[in-house]
C-alpha cells in the first residue's frame, strides 16, 4: 500500500435490504489533505462515513483507513482516527477539563500526557477562565472548537468532521477553519462534510455524492472549470439537480 | 403592521437571551432574522407565538397583543419550530388531517395554499412522518403550519442542516407564499439566504445589530474590501493576521477578504509584504461586501 494514501476506497457498497445507500464508491485521500465530502441530504454521505470510521459493515468492496481494513480491523481504525459531529461532541454536564480528561482516558493516554495536553489545549483555545465550567454553559462556537481539539487529543492520523460548523457564527466558523488548516499543515488528514459551499472552497479536493455514487471529485478550481460554474454552490446545484 | 416588537427583553436565570429588541414587519413582507445559534432567535419566536412571556416590552402579531390576546394569535399564525415537532407515528396524511381538524378546517378547504408543496410529498402520504427524509419532513411541517391559512407564518431555521438544493427549493416556495398575502418571519444561520428576504435583522447575543434591506446593509459597509489570493491559503491567512496594518482578515471561499486600517492603503505594499513571506502568485483585487462581511464587522 502507498504510505501517502491514508484512505483507500474501492467499489465500497452498502445495501439496506434492496436499497443501495452507497453504490460502489472509489477514491483515495492523501496524508495531510483536507478532503471535502459533499452531497445532498440522503445522498449516502453519513452511511459512507460510518463505514470508514468502522461502525457500519460494508456490503461489498474494499477500503482501508489509516492502513486498517474496514471489514476486519475496525477496532484499530477507531484508535487511529478522531471524530466529531455537530450532534455528538462533548458531555454537557462535565466541565471543560473533565471532558478533556475523559476523552484522553478513553484513548488510553497516560495521566501525565493528559495533564500536558489539557494545559496546552486550554491555553491555545483561550479557555483558562472557563476550564472548570460545565461545557453545556459554553456558546456553541466554543464547544465546537473544543470538540475539534479533543478529537485530536490522541494525535490521530485522520480526523472525520461531520458538519462541524452548522449554526456557528461566521467569525467562529472561520476560526474553526483556521484550526483545520493548522491540523492539516501538521500532517493530519481532514475528512469533512459541510452544507456551507464557501467551506467547500477551503478543501484541497472535494467529492460530491448523488444518489449513493460519487459523481464528481477534484480540486474546487477544476470542478468549477469542469461545470463552468462561478463557485462551488453552482457546481453543487448543477450536479445534485441533474 | 403584521408584527410589532417594542423593547422586548427576556432572561433565563443568569442568561439575557433578548436585550431590548424592537422592529416591525409589514403585511406580506418576507422578513429574515439572521444570526448564529444562541443569538436569541428561537426565544423571540416563542414570545411572538405566545409560548413564552417576555420580561419587558410588548409585541403584537396580526393586530393582537401577545399576552392578552394569545388565543386569537394562535388561530391566526402558523409556526414551524426548528425541531421537527409533528407526530412521528402518524402518517403524512394523518398529520395534515390532524392539524386541519384542530383548527376547525379541512385539507380540501385550503388545498390551493399547500398544493405546490403537498404534491411533492403526496406519493408518500401513507408513510409515517418519522420515516421521512429530512427534506420531506420539512415540507410536511410547512404544510401543517399552513393548513389553516394563517395570516402570519413563523419559520424557525427551516433550512438548518439542509443541503443547498433543498434550501433553494424551500426559498422558492416561500416567495410563492408571499404572493398569497402571508407575512413571513423566518430565521436562518445561513447568511447567503439573507439576500432573498425583503428586509433583514442581523442578530447576535440577544441584540439587533442592524435592520434594513439586504442591499442597503451591504451598501453601508464602512470599508473597501480586497480579495486576496496566493499559492498557500494557510500561510496567507497567517501572514495577513500578522500584518500590522490589517483591520480584518476572513477566509471567503477561494479568497481571503482583507480590509486595511489605513485610509491611504496601497495594495502594492501588501503584495510586497506577502511576497517577503515567501508567498507566490499573490493577487489583490477590490471586491464588494456581502451580508456576511457586514455581520462580522458589526459583531467584531
Amino acid at each position: 500500500m502507498n504510505n501517502n494514501k491514508v484512505i483507500q476506497v474501492e467499489g465500497l457498497t452498502k445495501m439496506f435490504g434492496d436499497f443501495t445507500a452507497v453504490d460502489a464508491i472509489t477514491f483515495d485521500v492523501e496524508k495531510g489533505e483536507i478532503f471535502g465530502f459533499l452531497g445532498a441530504n440522503g445522498a449516502g454521505k453519513t452511511t459512507a462515513m460510518k463505514m470508514l470510521i468502522g461502525i457500519s459493515k460494508p456490503t461489498s468492496g474494499r477500503a482501508t483507513v489509516a492502513g486498517f481494513d474496514v471489514f476486519t480491523n475496525t477496532e484499530d481504525i477507531k484508535k487511529n482516527i478522531g471524530y466529531m459531529s455537530q450532534k455528538f461532541a462533548l458531555y454537557d454536564d462535565l466541565t471543560v477539563k473533565e471532558n478533556i480528561t475523559f476523552f484522553g482516558g478513553i484513548y488510553g493516554l497516560s495521566r501525565k500526557k493528559i495533564k500536558e495536553k489539557s494545559d496546552t489545549l486550554i491555553e491555545e483555545l483561550g479557555l483558562k477562565k472557563v476550564a472548570n465550567t460545565l461545557v453545556g454553559a459554553l456558546p456553541l462556537g466554543w464547544k465546537q472548537k473544543l470538540s475539534f481539539s479533543v478529537s485530536l487529543i490522541h494525535d490521530p492520523k485522520i480526523v472525520f468532521l461531520d458538519e462541524p460548523t452548522g449554526g456557528v457564527d461566521p467569525i467562529t466558523r472561520r476560526q474553526f477553519w483556521e484550526m483545520i488548516y493548522k491540523a492539516a499543515n501538521q500532517g493530519t488528514t481532514v475528512f469533512v462534510t459541510t452544507h456551507y459551499m464557501d467551506e467547500a472552497e477551503y478543501c484541497d479536493r472535494v467529492s460530491i455524492m448523488v444518489n449513493g455514487k460519487i459523481e464528481a471529485l477534484d480540486t474546487p478550481k477544476k470542478l468549477k472549470e469542469q461545470f463552468e460554474a462561478a463557485n462551488m454552490n453552482d457546481v453543487f446545484l448543477k450536479l445534485a439537480r441533474g | 403592521m403584521s408584527i410589532t416588537v417594542s423593547n422586548i427583553s427576556k432572561s433565563y436565570k443568569k442568561v439575557k437571551a433578548l436585550k431590548d429588541i424592537s422592529f416591525e414587519v409589514k403585511p406580506a413582507e418576507l422578513f429574515g432574522l439572521i444570526g448564529p445559534d444562541g443569538a436569541g432567535k428561537t426565544t423571540l419566536f416563542r414570545i411572538l407565538t405566545t409560548l413564552l412571556i417576555a420580561n419587558e416590552g410588548n409585541a403584537t402579531v396580526a393586530g393582537y397583543e401577545v399576552v392578552t390576546d394569545y388565543k386569537k394569535i394562535r388561530n391566526s399564525v402558523g409556526y414551524m419550530p426548528g425541531k421537527f415537532s409533528l407526530y412521528q407515528d402518524l402518517t403524512v396524511e394523518e398529520n395534515l388531517n390532524f392539524f386541519a381538524t384542530i383548527f376547525g378546517t379541512t385539507i380540501e378547504e385550503n388545498y390551493d395554499l399547500i398544493k405546490d408543496i403537498y404534491v411533492q410529498i403526496e406519493p408518500f402520504k401513507n408513510r409515517r412522518a418519522g420515516k421521512l427524509s429530512g427534506g420531506m419532513k420539512q415540507k410536511l411541517a410547512l404544510c401543517c403550519a399552513l393548513i389553516h391559512k394563517p395570516k402570519v407564518l413563523f419559520l424557525d431555521e427551516p433550512t438548518t442542516g439542509v443541503d443547498p438544493v433543498s434550501r433553494k427549493e424551500f426559498w422558492e416556495m416561500l416567495k410563492r407564499l408571499q404572493q398569497k398575502d402571508i407575512t413571513i418571519l423566518v430565521s436562518t444561520p445561513y447568511m447567503d439566504e439573507a439576500a432573498l428576504c425583503d428586509r433583514i435583522a442581523l442578530i447576535q447575543d440577544g441584540k439587533i445589530l442592524q435592520i434594513d434591506t439586504p442591499e442597503a446593509i451591504v451598501k453601508h459597509y464602512p470599508k473597501q474590501i480586497y480579495n486576496v489570493r496566493a499559492n498557500n491559503m494557510y500561510q496567507l491567512i497567517n501572514s495577513l493576521n500578522e500584518y500590522e496594518h490589517n483591520h480584518s482578515v476572513y477566509p471567503f471561499g477561494e479568497f481571503v477578504h482583507y480590509t486595511d486600517s489605513r485610509t491611504d492603503f496601497n495594495p502594492e505594499d501588501l503584495k510586497v509584504y506577502l511576497e517577503s513571506k515567501n508567498l507566490t502568485i499573490v493577487e489583490i483585487e477590490k471586491t464588494e461586501a456581502t451580508i456576511e462581511d457586514t455581520f462580522m464587522e458589526l459583531a467584531k
